[in-house]
């Protein structure tokens, strides 16, 4: 969805080749979408149909030197201030494998938690190395990094707040101590407001 | 590698009878020079304790802590002292710097205290904090540095001298997630150069600058990252459209 508009974006600077709007994507999106070229002269032709840019020259592809028109301009300040979509479906796949967990019997829901937990840290672990790898001027890689550090850490607290409630849930795991691995008692069902 | 840190079937309990609690239970870690290990769980879980007997400032109920071959859960007070004094660095949530004096002179009082000639601890004291990069900062007091500045000073504070071990307990305390992502790049820098490393946070994005993260709940350690492989494999995961 957002590769017209970054094109635009790109072009609202100067007019551009084909081949230079594609490394510059790349560049300036922290080289984590690769886009190939192919994809940028299909979107441009799409975009010149729409009349929100225009072509310099003749002929096909390469040769063609593009720039922004104004009903571009226009649609792409648009698109800067619609909210993307922020109300995804409620199926998330990690919240259904919790509550599913809940109906099994013999399942220790606190271990299904877990191995979720440091399986996304494992992956935060690998976009810090990213961040700590990348030199101190890439603010698009580090506003990248960032975006799925802090997505990934809401995913660790949405877990340590699952395990809270299953214990609170569950009388019999109020112990000051528990064994390394506490059974769950299938029968105790904790409330399914976990899934909010 | 040599091992800088190493608790072998430590455990911690306080009180007795019915009021015991088991702070920590048969606690197994060992950490390594150069290691950055982060220690992750919800307050009560016992990771700050973890952190006090590591660092000798409490002793364990049972078990041995090794900190550069020495045995701390069974040595005389006195070594204990002065394993504290040279060999283990702190970095505390709430900085502890003494508000009575300058930036230079909290980091040379541990040298100080351990005898070392003013001279020198100066010296020392002066590298830590160009490390650290707040070199022009040494004459201020703590109530003139920014927060960001009072934390650099903390850490070349627990670094200052040869030290062998870093622990730092939620070390980027109030600041924000961006000055807190800085403190942990110097408390990463500093454990690469061949000082082991533990911070204790319940925080995953601090966490994630360890090279491994040790799970703690109810004071028992129930698991552990594995090796973190390459960056690579996220990049280029997917086209955009």
């Amino acid at each position: 969805m957002s590769v017209p508009y970054a094109l635009l974006a790109l072009l609202s600077e100067s007019p551009k080749y084909g081949q230079r709007l594609q490394s510059e994507f790349e560049a300036r999106t922290g080289r984590v979408w690769p886009l190939n070229v192919g994809q940028v002269y299909t979107t441009l032709q799409r975009l010149e149909r729409d009349g929100l840019v225009e072509a310099d020259g003749e002929g096909e592809g390469a040769r063609k030197q593009y720039r922004i028109a104004p009903a571009g301009r226009r649609e792409l300040e648009d698109w800067l201030r619609t909210p993307p979509e922020l109300v995804p479906p409620p199926r998330d796949e990690l919240v259904i494998k919790v509550l599913v967990a809940l109906e099994v019997p013999g399942t220790d829901v606190h271990e299904i938690l877990q191995v979720h937990r440091r399986h996304v840290i494992e992956v935060m672990q690998r976009y810090t190395a990213v961040k700590a790898a990348a030199t101190e001027g890439d603010l698009p890689l580090a506003l990248v990094a960032d975006a799925e550090l802090f997505r990934l850490e809401a995913i660790v607290r949405w877990l340590d707040a699952a395990d809270v409630r299953l214990k609170q849930a569950d009388p019999s795991s109020q112990h000051s101590e528990v064994s390394p691995t506490p059974t769950t008692d299938p029968e105790a069902t904790p409330a399914t407001e976990v899934s909010q | 590698m040599t091992t800088a840190l190493e608790l072998r079937n430590v455990s911690k309990t306080y009180g007795s009878g019915p009021s015991e609690v088991h702070a920590l239970t048969e606690i197994e870690l060992s950490v390594h020079e150069g290691e950055l290990v982060a220690v992750m769980g919800p307050s009560g879980s016992g990771k700050s304790t973890l952190l006090t007997i590591a660092g000798s400032l409490e002793r364990p109920t049972a078990g041995q802590v090794f900190v550069d071959g020495v045995d701390l859960a069974n040595a005389s007070r006195s070594e204990q002292a002065r394993m504290r004094r040279r060999s283990i660095g702190y970095v505390f949530q709430d900085f502890n710097l003494l508000p009575g004096l300058t930036a230079l002179e909290n980091v040379t009082l541990p040298l100080e205290l351990d005898g070392v000639p003013a001279r020198a601890a100066r010296k020392s004291a002066q590298q830590a904090l160009d490390e650290l990069q707040v070199t022009e900062r040494a004459g201020r007091y703590p109530d003139e540095l920014s927060g960001g500045e009072r934390q650099r000073v903390a850490i070349a504070r627990a670094i200052v001298g040869k030290r062998k071990l870093l622990l730092a307990d939620e070390p980027t305390g109030a600041l924000d997630s961006v000055n807190g992502e800085a403190v942990m790049r110097l408390l990463r820098a500093a454990t690469h150069r061949d000082v082991a490393g533990v911070v204790v946070t319940h925080d995953a994005q601090l966490a994630s600058w360890a090279d491994r993260v040790v799970f703690i709940r109810d004071g028992h350690i129930i698991d552990q990252t594995h090796p973190v492989p390459g960056p690579e494999s996220l990049l280029a995961a997917g086209e955009p459209s």
